[in-house]
């Protein structure tokens, strides 16, 4: 990836910003929706580029002390699903489960960080 | 479509919307105001009023079909029922004491429509958000609860052969099913697969009765007025399947609208429910098996999410709003996971 500015990050935000100041404001209806829709995507890619690789780090290593083998975060999340398919973890279960808890709030913390906090 | 297509449909509809009236209201009637309201890609709804020859006005609502052909990788597509058959659910629930809409007549398809069913238009809130937050239901939320478990264990205990041909889904063909569309999207999931085994050990829970299910009995498919339930809507998903699926449904996260308190469609607590649901002639139901059944309903909000942004990422339908949901699915896993052990 080029390291020369505007980088990634500052790309996704400025397209972000316009489609909150310049179209959302003009739009109305189904427009207006799927501009708040387009916003929210974009806020996630931002947040992702921010926070995801270290997430990534810190799951992979949890993932390997699990299974105790190597490969990529793909690989290791596949072959997670079948071992917990196959029943192969059944006498780890409690450590699955905080794994795959940790994995859930760091997942949630990137498509909706709201979600976690009560409106009502 | 064009807009000359449009208003042909819309000429064709009414012609056709006149004739059915004739037939069930009578000669000297027509109609008025038809005004198309929503069309995704697998339905239709209109709205329109039958004249009566006295001057009376019949608020009416129409569900059809899209006149065009339907794509069958649409996943409505794949678990719907036909809209004579949801109609005709809707008549049985209103005969078993369910706040529903009464459905006067059916259209049949022919050169002019679509298949469809009109139905009273009753008065009422049905947006969730409003629903949970808005002053004006302060009083109906305090007995909204107790009313859907009511209202469930009155179209539970609907005679299973006064029921339309439906699709049959005891649980552990629902949870086959919903694996088998997760594992359809070649993208394995540890987190939804814990959920499977945890699901399939202690299937027991789920409870040995078949019955009529909604499908999609939550906040957001029941129109509410000042009193309370006015009316359980969208029958489309209704299947034969064990009936405690629809109170874990009515309870997940997805449809508090952020008032996660009330675990109940974000209005309610789920001793209101339980209490109505025993009431209404459903029988106690245990907490565990409705934990089990609000596992399977965050499974299953998660499987939908992903149904939809694959939707998108296969080509079907490209849409910003189906892709982005995907990313839903991980507050079904989330909370899913808070639940099992």
């Amino acid at each position: 990836m080029p390291t020369d500015r505007p980088n990634i990050a500052e790309l996704v935000e400025a397209v972000r910003e316009f489609l909150t100041d310049h179209v959302g404001p003009n739009v109305e209806g189904q427009l207006a929706f799927h501009t708040r829709v387009a916003v929210n995507a974009l806020a996630i890619v931002e947040r992702t580029l921010d926070q995801g690789g270290a997430m990534d780090d810190a799951e992979l290593i949890r993932l390997k002390a699990l299974l105790k083998q190597d490969g990529d975060l793909q690989e290791m999340n596949a072959a997670l699903a079948r071992a917990i398919r196959g029943g192969e973890l059944d006498d780890q279960r409690g450590a699955v489960l905080e794994h795959l808890r940790l994995t859930a709030a760091d997942k949630i913390a990137l498509a909706n960080p709201r979600y976690l906090t009560p409106r009502g | 479509m064009t807009k000359n297509n449009a208003e042909l449909e819309s000429r064709n509809l009414a012609a056709v919307l006149r004739d059915r009236v004739r037939e069930v209201y009578g000669t000297g009637t027509g109609i008025d105001g038809l005004v198309r309201l929503s069309g995704g890609a697998s339905r239709e709804t209109w709205s329109f009023d039958a004249l009566l020859p006295d001057g009376q006005r019949v608020p009416l609502i129409l569900k059809r079909d899209p006149l065009d052909e339907i794509d069958p990788g649409d996943p409505d597509v794949n678990l719907g029922i036909d809209r004579w058959s949801e109609g005709r659910l809707m008549q049985l629930a209103g005969a078993a004491g369910v706040p529903a809409p009464d459905v006067p007549f059916f259209l049949d398809a022919d050169d002019r429509t679509s298949a469809g069913f009109v139905t009273q238009r009753l008065e009422g809130e049905a947006l969730g958000r409003r629903i949970v937050r808005e002053d004006e239901f302060a009083q109906a939320r305090t007995k909204l609860a107790f009313q859907c478990g009511e209202a469930a264990a009155r179209f539970h205990s609907i005679p299973l052969d006064q029921l339309p041909p439906l699709r049959n889904l005891p649980v552990v063909a629902a949870l086959d099913y919903n694996q088998g569309v997760i594992d359809s999207f070649k993208q394995p999931h540890a987190g939804f697969e814990y959920a499977f085994q945890w699901l399939r050990e202690r299937s027991e829970l789920a409870g040995d009765r078949l019955t009529l299910c909604h499908g999609d009995y939550r906040n957001g498919n029941l129109l509410v007025d000042h009193e309370g339930l006015a009316g359980v809507l969208d029958w489309e998903l209704g299947h034969l399947g064990n009936p405690i699926s629809d109170l874990g449904w009515i309870c997940i996260r997805a449809w508090r609208y952020g008032y996660y308190d009330n675990p109940v469609g974000g209005f309610g607590a789920v001793e209101d429910l339980l209490e109505g649901y025993e009431i209404g002639g459903g029988g106690r139901v245990s907490l565990e098996t409705l934990r089990f059944w609000e596992v399977f309903g965050c499974m299953r909000w998660g499987v939908i999410c992903m149904t939809l942004a694959f939707t998108h990422l296969e080509g079907r339908e490209r849409s910003v709003e189906k892709v982005s949901i995907g990313r839903r699915a991980v507050e079904g896993e989330y909370d899913l996971l808070q639940l099992v052990d």
